[in-house]
């Protein structure tokens, strides 16, 4: 489905985000990159519908080479690859509705979209995921009147609407509180599962990757340093992506698990605190 | 450096003394100009006008008082074209400062030339205060409400162009980059995320000029440009000063109501 080879990217700058990267995402798989905050997480997703001209190597969909496109070609492609955003993304000012149908954009004229005139079919397909993602009560509210995980899902809508192959995910809960968070991974793989999408996404909360994803990427100053399961991913492996750090404190115990989580209370509790 | 060791504790002051003696260099410096400038002034004035001032205003005023209430049925129809200037002026402007201001605004230029362009009409329009192009429209295309029109659409470019393409520069880039990547065109890139964002500070932009251009179109008159300024510089030269102060009553008048209007279109707009 989308196949990376050599893919580097060296910005103006002189900072090398991404080395000789080589990756294979099968359809309807869903891989978590993981990585330290400037490792190239966001360079890599970005690469793939070129918002950031990759320097050197070829990306392909399907059997499409994206990193030869002309500007035509490209806005052609983009419609096949949605998008979801750490911030959103939304467009403030303009109303649910007409975020979502902004993912119908690359199929319809000026004019169309510019006085409304969505196909109608566009408008079925868009109320179906308003009501998939819960916001079918908000399709006429602006979207600054939403709260940061209503927003989230208008992203997920829009770029869903696109009726995309392909789904790039930027942080998308690193705004977000922890329950909203894994509701938002949850639907975010869920939709991608009904659909057969493959999904990438950029991630910073290493345990909600693992819970969701497939399949870890870790990188590391732009390479690719660990490629496999969820459960594969030691302390070792930790300490390979992000150094070194007392991982396995956090990890005594899944946090989905509650009572685990009030044992690892109660035995914090229970320690005397180190003096000040 | 700001932090100074003394034994062994850590002092922290704002400034170094290098700093703080250039600060000081510079108050002394910056009074010493003030007091110099004071003295030429000074030297340059005929003090005895200026003690002459409040007897000469008050005389001034007692000539405009009371003013001459019938010669406001004259003034109707100056007052019509007043307004029709200034709001047709701001129109104009508009029309030209809109896609002046996406040409000029680095996140939207297609073309880093086409942006010197723009932003070099933007600066001459600016350069020119309405009055200078006023005289210089009424020279080109004759004396009248035309050249008004003109004049103030020229001027009012600069002032709404500059003000644009800067809330465009300052537009967030999320949304723009997420409308790039539905594959939509440039142009819908534009109308669904830079235009909805710049949209409310566009409409208070052009209502404050338009506030602006109520005043400004009651001026262009004095050198021909149609409006009430006509009669103002007629009424000035015949020494006619009961009319004068009848015509100073009607621009406060008008100015207060735009200053009005302008303030309620904010307030909905926002």
């Amino acid at each position: 489905m989308l196949r990376l080879q050599h893919v580097s990217k060296r910005y103006p700058t002189g900072n090398q985000a991404l080395k000789e990267i080589n990756l294979t995402v099968p359809e309807g798989q869903v891989v978590a990159l993981i990585g330290p905050s400037g490792a190239g997480k966001s360079t890599l997703i970005r690469c793939v519908n070129r918002l950031v001209e990759p320097s050197e190597g070829q990306i392909w969909l399907r059997d499409t080479e994206i990193t030869r496109l002309s500007t035509r070609g490209l806005r052609h492609i983009r419609r096949r690859i949605g998008m979801i955003f750490q911030e959103y993304a939304l467009v403030e000012r303009l109303s649910v509705m007409e975020n979502v149908l902004s993912g119908r954009l690359g199929y319809v004229n000026f004019w169309q979209s510019w006085l409304r005139r969505y196909p109608q079919a566009d408008v079925d397909n868009a109320f179906q995921l308003l009501e998939r993602v819960g916001l079918l009560d908000f399709v006429d509210q602006r979207a600054d009147a939403l709260s940061g995980g209503q927003r989230q899902r208008v992203g997920i809508a829009r770029a869903l609407l696109q009726d995309p192959d392909l789904l790039l995910v930027d942080e998308p809960t690193a705004s977000l509180d922890p329950k909203t968070s894994r509701q938002i991974m949850r639907l975010i793989t869920e939709l991608a599962q009904e659909r057969g999408l493959a999904v990438v996404i950029n991630i910073h909360d290493v345990p909600l990757a693992q819970m969701y994803a497939q399949r870890i990427v870790g990188l590391r100053a732009g390479s690719v340093v660990y490629d496999g399961p969820p459960e594969g991913l030691t302390t070792a492996q930790l300490t390979t992506i992000y150094g070194e750090e007392d991982w396995d404190r956090n990890r005594q115990a899944d946090p989905a698990d509650e009572d685990a989580v009030l044992a690892m209370v109660a035995q914090d509790a229970g320690q005397p605190r180190p003096a000040l | 450096m700001p932090v100074r060791q003394i034994d062994d504790r850590k002092l922290w002051q704002r400034y170094d003394t290098a700093t703080r003696l250039r600060l000081w260099g510079g108050w002394i410096g910056t009074t010493l100009v003030v007091f110099v400038c004071w003295q030429v002034i000074s030297g340059a004035t005929r003090w005895e006008f200026v003690a002459d001032a409040p007897q000469q205003l008050s005389q001034f005023i007692g000539r405009m008082f009371p003013p001459r209430w019938g010669y406001l049925n004259e003034l109707w129809l100056p007052l019509w074209d007043t307004l029709n200037i200034a709001t047709l002026g701001t129109l104009l402007g508009l029309g030209i400062a809109f896609p002046l201001s996406f040409l000029a605004a680095q996140n939207t230029t297609p073309h880093p030339l086409v942006r010197y362009v723009a932003l070099l009409i933007i600066v001459v329009s600016r350069s020119v205060n309405s009055l200078i192009w006023a005289l210089l429209l009424v020279a080109i295309i004759g004396p009248g409400v035309l050249a008004g029109i003109f004049a103030i659409g020229l001027r009012s470019i600069g002032f709404m162009g500059k003000l644009f393409y800067e809330s465009i520069e300052e537009t967030s880039r999320e949304p723009v980059e997420a409308i790039t990547a539905t594959g939509a065109s440039p142009l819908q890139v534009l109308s669904y995320s830079i235009l909805p964002q710049v949209l409310p500070s566009f409409a208070g932009v052009s209502i404050f000029r338009w506030d602006i251009n109520i005043r400004e179109a009651t001026v262009v008159g004095l050198v021909g440009a149609g409006g009430i300024g006509l009669n103002l510089n007629a009424s000035v030269n015949a020494l006619q000063w009961s009319q004068v102060g009848m015509i100073f009553i009607v621009i406060f008048v008008v100015v207060l109501f735009s200053e009005w209007v302008s303030a309620r279109v904010r307030q909905a707009i926002i």
